[in-house]
């Protein structure tokens, strides 16, 4: 292996550039036109268009980016997360075209990626699974009475395709199943063009903490212990921790070991994350899936255990990385991380495009780390995620890293596009959070306190 | 009868066209799409009535505040 191409943009583009940098690799870019002048293509040692700006158009375009790398002469392709990170197809293209694929093989990638299928194994390791409905094609169809009151109440009445949360329903008893069911499955045929739908039991006040994995595709596999990323707008991430906040050492323990013997199981290779919902309130838990990829919020655990988890990727694809056991894995102090977004949160979290007039940075220490793709005077555009940047901050306790989150928030200044940079100050600063009672719902709940700090 | 006037909230594309000119629309029953970072974003009606206009079509760009659909209530 000589030389990667990196089929993704912004922070994580950035990111696995410096990892390849740091082995000797040489780094290939690829570009949307509206990343052009982007700070990963300015990073690479060479860079390579790759169609228009929707992503449908370019970075989702798996023939482009096989062109790319032949044109390049790269030998490995790494695909960061989101975009083709989870496509079995791209896997097998890449490898089919004599590259090294940078992440687990397209099995994985397949069964995993699909639900029921993720369930059926996690179970067959032996771990605890929420209740779930068969999937109804339609509404109509189908005893929908008997398959709520199988699940229980409350429950959420989910679309089977798509994804963000789009056409979700809670119902409390059974007179309102059959009116959410078909207006989810309407809402559903509507945007996906895919009308079924599944119930899943509804956890008052669930907890969102997930595993991080790594496997070397022989049946060994080790955990790097959890992060807790219950602090959630719109079902997406805004602050992830580890340790996850007031939760007893046997509980961890457990999902730690039961999410590496699940990788285990599956003879799973390189980077992984075993997701679990977790009641706040009886600290019950549950597989909830599997993201056959690096993480957004990996830095959380790379700052506790001094790890580098894409090298780590790397190196076990070129076949150089050295066998870690469980007892070399150690994880100290406690590690915070803040999603920057380009949103508005007094708008709903409303997207907020634009150019990023002004962008200061406070100096990065061993505690304190910022991942962006941007610099100032960059573009933050409407074509893709709203992330600015990560701010990581690590203390000896969660205290001092309270500390530390909010000092480092204090001294990044944004202008142009509207910011969660107030919003993420209040909510770290927030009493409850403080105390670590964190719960899924702790921005809906203290919204109005949150906003107005 | 009265026109009101849907304007986007957000700067984005036009991802879903979900009714056509003549339909009728619900109270807050979505008339289009719109994506933007990632986000998929329902313009709707705040009254029940027919849509009158459709003034993009999938795939725009359109800025904040830009009128996009007419509803006679």
């Amino acid at each position: 292996m000589n030389s990667v191409l990196i089929a993704n943009r912004g922070e994580i583009a950035c990111r696995i550039i410096r990892s390849c940098r740091r082995l000797g690799l040489r780094t290939v870019a690829v570009y949307s036109e509206a990343d052009r002048g982007a700070l990963h293509v300015a990073l690479a040692d060479e860079a390579v268009g790759i169609g228009p700006p929707p992503a449908r158009d370019s970075y989702l375009r798996v023939d482009r980016v096989l062109d790319a790398a032949r044109a390049s002469g790269a030998d490995a392709v790494h695909p960061g997360y989101g975009f083709l990170s989870e496509n079995a197809g791209f896997a097998e293209a890449v490898m089919a075209a004599g590259l090294t694929w940078i992440g687990p093989s397209a099995r994985a990638i397949r069964e995993m990626g699909d639900k029921q299928r993720a369930r059926d194994l996690a179970q067959a390791s032996g771990l605890p699974i929420l209740v779930g409905s068969p999937v109804f094609r339609e509404a109509g169809a189908g005893d929908l009475e008997s398959a709520g009151a199988a699940v229980g109440y409350p429950l959420l009445v989910k679309a089977a395709a798509g994804g963000g949360g789009i056409g979700m329903r809670r119902v409390d008893g059974p007179g309102q199943l059959r009116a959410a069911a078909e207006g989810t499955q309407s809402m559903a045929a509507k945007a996906f063009g895919n009308g079924a739908i599944y119930f899943e039991r509804f956890i008052e006040r669930a907890r969102h903490i997930e595993i991080q994995v790594f496997g070397y595709g022989d049946g060994h596999a080790i955990h790097l212990y959890e992060r807790d990323c219950s602090i959630q707008r719109r079902y997406q991430k805004v602050i992830e921790e580890s340790p996850a906040p007031c939760l007893p050492d046997a509980i961890r323990n457990d999902m730690a070991l039961a999410a590496a013997r699940l990788c285990a199981d599956q003879r799973y290779a390189g980077a992984g994350t075993i997701e679990f919902v977790v009641d706040a309130d009886t600290l019950d838990w549950y597989f909830l899936e599997m993201n056959t990829r690096i993480q957004v919020e990996h830095p959380v655990t790379e700052m506790n255990t001094g790890l580098d988890l894409v090298a780590m990727q790397i190196e076990l694809a070129r076949g150089t990385l050295g066998a870690l056991t469980q007892a070399d894995v150690v994880s100290s102090g406690h590690a915070m991380e803040c999603r920057v977004y380009a949103e508005n949160p007094a708008k709903n979290f409303m997207p907020s495009p634009g150019r990023l007039v002004r962008f200061e940075q406070p100096e990065q220490t061993a505690d304190v780390r910022i991942d962006s793709g941007f610099r100032a005077g960059d573009d933050v555009s409407h074509f893709y995620d709203p992330m600015i940047a990560k701010v990581i901050c690590h203390g000896p306790t969660r205290a001092a890293a309270i500390e530390r989150m909010l000092e480092t928030l204090r001294a990044i200044r944004i202008e142009g596009p509207v910011t969660n940079l107030d919003f993420l100050r209040a909510a770290v600063g927030h009493p409850d959070f403080r105390k670590g009672e964190v719960f899924t719902g702790f921005i809906e709940r203290f919204k109005p306190a949150l906003l107005a700090a | 009868m009265a026109i009101i006037e849907l304007k986007s909230d957000i700067t984005g594309s036009i991802w879903k066209i979900l009714k056509a000119v003549g339909d009728a629309v619900e109270v807050d029953e979505p008339i289009l799409i719109m994506e933007s970072m990632k986000m998929e974003i329902p313009v709707s009606s705040p009254e029940s009535g027919v849509v009158r206009e459709v003034l993009v079509a999938e795939g725009d760009t359109v800025g904040d505040g830009t009128v996009v659909v007419r509803v006679d209530v």
